[in-house]
């Protein structure tokens, strides 16, 4: 692209951000007003942030989501992340397209159809519905989207680095664990804080398979909001947006540090095309366009194990 | 290294083996069950449908049971006007927030591609990083702002645009924009991504034969993004299709679109079959923008292997 931004250009993307943040901060404003009318501004207040402490059925969906969070996002990552390697590693075998098509419809299937045909499955199968089928819904639901955070990665790294440390006979399984592990690691940090908070926002295929006693946040915070604006909420929403702001943020400083002795990926289609966001926290960096080809130590493991 | 090629073909399997059952047993059987529901018969019952699949029955009991499957869950869809409307409202409402999505969406990337370098992945992380924090949230706030006493009313009223509070909830309105903000970070980073990946030399080739400017970007830029664009068409268009939350808190009650149906008849009316046929006959619209979506995925993996 030429450099040199147009005001067109400019103006554009300054309405866009606008347009973005507007809402949320407006939403984060009032969660700290002291009046229940939006319109109405009482002042500064951390009433409503007082009035949560105190509402035990908030406080327990939370509780929940949060576990069903960690639970989904950990299953989802070992689950996606082997079905990355199947993907990009195996050569063309038998339904191959049948599994690359289940891989790859969770990510744009509307949730209503994947949380009814789940539900229908939990019916038929008579579980007990509650805190587990919520949990495996959510690893059906985010195990495509490690998948093809963790595909574009190790699509992007150079394949010589395996071949090297195999030709110098490093087995297979080792050479997975000390080579390509170490410099998918990023992308498979990022795909599970994706899977997390995908898990932790999820309203629709909880709604389906939740059952008595499983009530997550999502579930809870909409039986409220269609009843109506309530400041409450906006206090609960505030401290999801800072959690996730401050664990987004984290997370890049974290994985800048570790892709700066590996290689910088240029912004990728097909990760991105995930919706994601993760791609760019594991650091786009336009840099560089002409990606250099990658470089990192040999571990010294498999180093001296061949020698 | 024929030999490792072997060994690793093996690992491969194995490696293969654990998502493939999952998928299987929480993805594909999902969808036999649904076809199966779908063909069903509504019955106070519990589960509330028949028939059941009996397998001690043995043989005779698979035959009774496939004599009794229906398609009278289809035919109501097809002659109950309320199902049809859904879904024509569904494709109404999919097909012109994808194109105000591209409208904004398009300038949008174009200008972060444009950004000098050191800006751009700063820029890329404000669009990505509303997509991090709650969908429902960010679909609540705007109920803050569109509510009647809210602030959109306020502003408007403070200066002397309208008189008396307009209710902007509980409309088509509500719902474009609300579908537009939820997911316009979908379409602007795969544009931006193929426009960031445009060779340059090509804009100053074009220059220099004495295109103009608005030329070269019609004649250059439009059409190297066009995988960029199709696909966040595609990234946008499909889910709205089935969406729920959105139309569910910010639309009206007049038309509804087909992800509300399928959940009313399912919550509400306790309509198994109906529901599964809903569903069923959803997926297999979708299926040709899926395709469609996965081929371009594909082509851009290049094929994976």
């Amino acid at each position: 692209m030429r450099r040199g931004a147009s005001p067109f250009n400019i103006v554009s993307v300054a309405l866009g951000l606008a347009f973005l943040y507007l809402p949320i901060t407006v939403l984060v404003i009032y969660s700290f007003n002291a009046s229940r009318l939006v319109t109405v501004w009482g002042g500064w207040s951390l009433a409503w942030y007082r009035e949560l402490l105190n509402d035990a059925a908030l406080l327990q969906a939370a509780w929940i989501s949060l576990r069903v969070a960690a639970f989904s996002a950990t299953a989802a990552t070992i689950l996606g992340t082997l079905a990355a390697v199947a993907l990009v590693r195996l050569g063309p075998f038998r339904s191959r397209l049948l599994f690359s098509g289940m891989v790859y419809a969770p990510l744009v299937m509307p949730e209503v159809i994947t949380g009814l045909s789940l539900l229908l499955l939990f019916v038929a199968l008579n579980v007990d519905r509650g805190f587990w089928t919520i949990t495996i819904a959510h690893t059906t639901l985010t195990m495509c989207f490690v998948t093809v955070i963790v595909q574009s990665r190790l699509i992007g790294f150079d394949r010589s680095l395996e071949e090297a440390a195999m030709d110098l006979g490093c087995p297979p399984l080792k050479t997975f664990l000390t080579i390509t592990l170490p410099l998918i690691a990023p992308a498979i940090a990022a795909g599970w804080m994706l899977a997390f908070t995908l898990s932790l926002d999820d309203l629709v295929i909880a709604t389906f398979t939740t059952g008595p006693g499983a009530t997550t946040l999502p579930i809870r915070i909409y039986s409220e909001v269609r009843l109506g604006v309530k400041p409450e909420i906006n206090a609960v929403c505030t401290i999801m947006i800072a959690v996730v702001a401050a664990g987004t943020i984290v997370a890049s400083l974290i994985t800048k540090g570790g892709a700066a002795s590996g290689r910088r990926s240029a912004p990728r289609f097909e990760a991105v095309s995930a919706g994601i966001a993760a791609s760019s926290v594991i650091g786009i960096s336009p840099e560089s366009p002409v990606r250099p080809p990658c470089r990192p130590p040999v571990p010294a493991r498999c180093r001296s194990g061949v020698r | 290294m024929q030999e490792n090629l072997q060994k690793r073909d093996w690992g491969g399997r194995a490696v293969l083996l654990l998502p493939y059952l999952w998928l299987v047993v929480f993805f594909l059987t999902p969808f036999i069950i649904v076809l199966k529901i779908s063909l069903s018969q509504t019955a106070m019952a519990q589960p509330p449908y028949l028939p059941v699949f009996d397998l001690s029955a043995g043989w005779a009991g698979l035959k009774e049971f496939a004599a009794q499957l229906s398609l009278d869950s289809f035919q109501l869809l097809f002659t109950d006007l309320i199902y049809l409307l859904s879904y024509l409202k569904s494709a109404q409402v999919a097909a012109i927030s994808t194109i105000i999505l591209l409208l904004i969406g398009y300038p949008f990337a174009y200008g972060i591609a444009r950004a000098p370098r050191g800006w751009q992945p700063l820029l890329v992380m404000a669009v990505v990083l509303p997509f991090w924090t709650s969908f429902l949230i960010r679909v609540y706030a705007w109920i803050n702002i569109l509510q009647r006493d809210g602030l959109l009313n306020d502003v408007l009223m403070r200066l002397y645009i309208v008189d008396t509070p307009v209710s902007w909830l509980s409309s088509d309105t509500a719902i474009y924009i609300g579908m537009v903000y939820s997911y316009l970070p979908f379409m602007v980073l795969p544009l931006y991504a193929a426009l960031e990946q445009m060779d340059e030399t090509l804009l100053e080739a074009a220059a220099d034969l004495g295109c103009s400017r608005w030329k070269t970007f019609w004649l250059v830029v439009v059409p190297l993004s066009l995988p960029g664009a199709a696909a966040g068409a595609l990234l946008c268009f499909i889910p709205i299709v089935g969406e729920f939350v959105i139309p569910d808190l910010l639309g009206g009650s007049e038309t509804l679109m087909i992800g509300q149906t399928l959940w009313n008849e399912f919550f509400a009316n306790r309509d198994w079959p109906v529901a599964s046929a809903i569903a069923v006959t959803l997926l297999a619209l979708l299926l040709v923008p899926m395709l469609f979506y996965e081929r371009l995925q594909q082509r851009s993996l290049g094929g994976g292997s």
